[in-house]
């Protein structure tokens, strides 16, 4: 009993670390000139869909009563930051107009969507661990 | 240069949230399996391309012009989606460096093995029997919802059940089944009758399984209980009055006491078989043509009326009874005693007999009536008719047999206690 405790709030660990950690960095890439290509990294974006993609599939084990509503935050960040990431593939390889302002804004903009999902995302985690506490 | 990477992957995760928010659960119980085991593939999965994409991304290659080049998410996602599914589409969009090469080398085995991995868990998880249970369930409850038409709810589908269930069905009445043991499926195939019949494999005394079996549904017209336990029935009884107060309930019971119970609370029906039966033999002994009235009044549906055959008359005399059981019991006390047959019973059990004799008479003779000797002792050759009424069917054969034997002109009664040896009687 005592180690399903204990196994259980590391569990719990991660589940937050993953939540924050994709809000933290959804903000770091969304943060600085809206169409400025060099305050955006790609790799930051890269890291964010990765670390949304892992928060979304432990999520999807989340059984409280939370979880659908949880689930569904997780699911509008990933459309919104695959479809930024989409645009800018579009932008190099296929339209090959490059990293224009009006590119990188929407970008920029699509990505700021994912943020305010993430952050619903961690409202809702928290309301949720305040109501479980007895 | 982006990486847009697992856009397919996220399909499943939509079409399991639009299910979440319909029903009350926060997820049902097998897309919740399905989700809680595939955790671990996806993550996996998702970390290996990821390692990959990024490695392809940072690794220096070479263009076709020999300048330094890097591949970018897009191109690197394209290679590492072709080579996990073991397409190999070859080096896009140069040929790589052999320091590619490697990490190509490393991501193969990488993504390969973490495929299978994750093919292997859906696989096992499909085979898992709690799983399958879960399946099941949740394919009968949609049955359940499903069912527009007024039907019945059989609990138990022993010898008893079946034949309900297979008159229902002939009669094109819906009905649906709880049984508890898996086994009987494979004895009474229920789905090569008429109408389809949804079949749940649970207790019927538990009366959730009773209400996911759509008891409490307005078009359940009654609950049939016909499992072996009286206890059961009476519970499903009780449950079913509660749960549905306007349906009508059907009990089996065999016990007198379990019939009081069931009736105190307003079952509309008890059956008691070897009552039934007892009943019925009376009549044929009392009075044949009313038995022949009765039978084509009630009869079952595909019996004919013959008009040419003669009622069945039995010819006054000396009876012998094989059997002292629940069935010999009922059918001496309301049959043979009330129309003052003369009888001799035949049981092997010591304790039963002794009881019989001080509650009744001597005609009590121990043995089993399935050797001559016994037979011999209830003197079968004076006797007008054999009731072979044991709870054991090859007994009930061994004695009719011998009977016959003794003295051909016996009329003989058999009970038949499993429904495979129809063909023998």
């Amino acid at each position: 009993m005592e180690e399903k405790k204990v196994w259980l709030s590391y569990e719990r660990v991660w589940f937050s670390f993953f939540m924050i950690l994709a809000l933290t960095l959804n903000f770091g890439f969304f943060i600085g000139e809206l169409d400025d290509p060099q305050h955006h990294n790609v790799f930051e974006l890269f890291a964010v869909i990765i670390i949304n993609m892992i928060a979304t599939v432990l999520k999807l084990g989340d059984r409280t009563q939370m979880g659908p509503m949880l689930l569904a935050t997780s699911l509008v960040a990933l459309v919104q930051l695959i479809s930024a990431a989409l645009v800018w593939a579009f932008a190099i390889h296929v339209n090959e107009t490059g990293l224009t302002p009006s590119v990188m804004a929407t970008i920029v903009s699509l990505s700021g969507g994912a943020v305010l999902a993430n952050v619903i995302s961690v409202i809702l985690l928290m309301i949720e661990t305040t109501f479980q506490r007895r | 240069m982006r990486s847009e990477e697992h856009v397919q992957k996220q399909q499943p995760d939509d079409s399991s949230t639009t299910e979440a928010f319909t029903s009350e659960e926060p997820f049902n119980p097998q897309t919740a399996m399905i989700m809680w085991r595939m955790r671990t593939p996806l993550i996996i999965l998702i970390c290996v391309y990821a390692i990959a994409v990024l490695g392809l991304v940072l690794i220096p290659g070479v263009d076709d012009q020999g300048n330094p080049w890097h591949m970018s998410f897009f191109h690197a996602f394209y290679l590492v989606s072709y080579t996990a599914t073991t397409i190999g589409f070859g080096e896009i969009p140069y040929p790589l460096t052999d320091a590619q090469r490697m990490w190509v080398l490393v991501t193969i085995y990488m993504t390969v093995v973490s495929w299978f991995y994750a093919i292997g868990s859906i696989l096992s998880l499909v085979q898992d029997p709690v799983y399958q249970q879960v399946r099941k369930q949740a394919r009968f409850q949609k049955e359940v919802a499903g069912m527009q038409e007024s039907f019945y709810l059989v609990c138990g589908l022993g010898e008893t059940g079946y034949e309900i269930v297979e008159a229902l069905s002939n009669e094109h009445y819906r009905s649906i089944v709880i049984e508890k043991d898996g086994d009987s499926l494979l004895k009474h195939n229920i789905h090569s009758l008429p109408e389809y019949v949804p079949l749940l494999i649970a207790d019927a005394s538990i009366p959730k399984n009773l209400k996911m079996a759509g008891i409490a549904r307005d078009n359940c017209k009654g609950v049939i209980a016909a499992t072996a336990s009286d206890e059961v029935n009476l519970k499903i009884a009780i449950s079913s009055k509660l749960l549905h107060p306007d349906g009508m309930v059907v009990c089996r019971s065999d016990i007198q006491q379990y019939e009081e119970n069931m009736l105190s609370f307003k079952t509309d029906y008890v059956v008691n078989p070897y009552n039934t039966f007892a009943r019925i033999f009376a009549m044929l002994l009392h009075s044949p043509s009313m038995h022949m009235i009765f039978d084509w009044v009630t009869g079952a549906p595909d019996s004919s009326l013959n008009q040419a055959e003669e009622p069945l008359i039995l010819n006054s005399g000396r009876w012998i009874l094989c059997g002292y059981g629940r069935f010999g019991r009922s059918l001496y006390k309301s049959a043979l005693l009330e129309n003052h047959v003369e009888t001799t019973i035949l049981e092997a059990d010591e304790s039963i007999c002794e009881r019989f004799k001080q509650d009744h008479s001597d005609n009590i003779i121990t043995g089993s009536g399935v050797d001559e000797e016994t037979l011999d002792k209830a003197e079968i050759k004076q006797a007008v008719g054999i009731i072979a009424g044991t709870d054991n069917d090859s007994n009930n054969l061994s004695i009719i047999m011998t009977a016959r034997q003794m003295n051909p002109d016996i009329f003989v009664v058999a009970r038949q206690n499993q429904r495979d040896n129809t063909e023998l009687f």
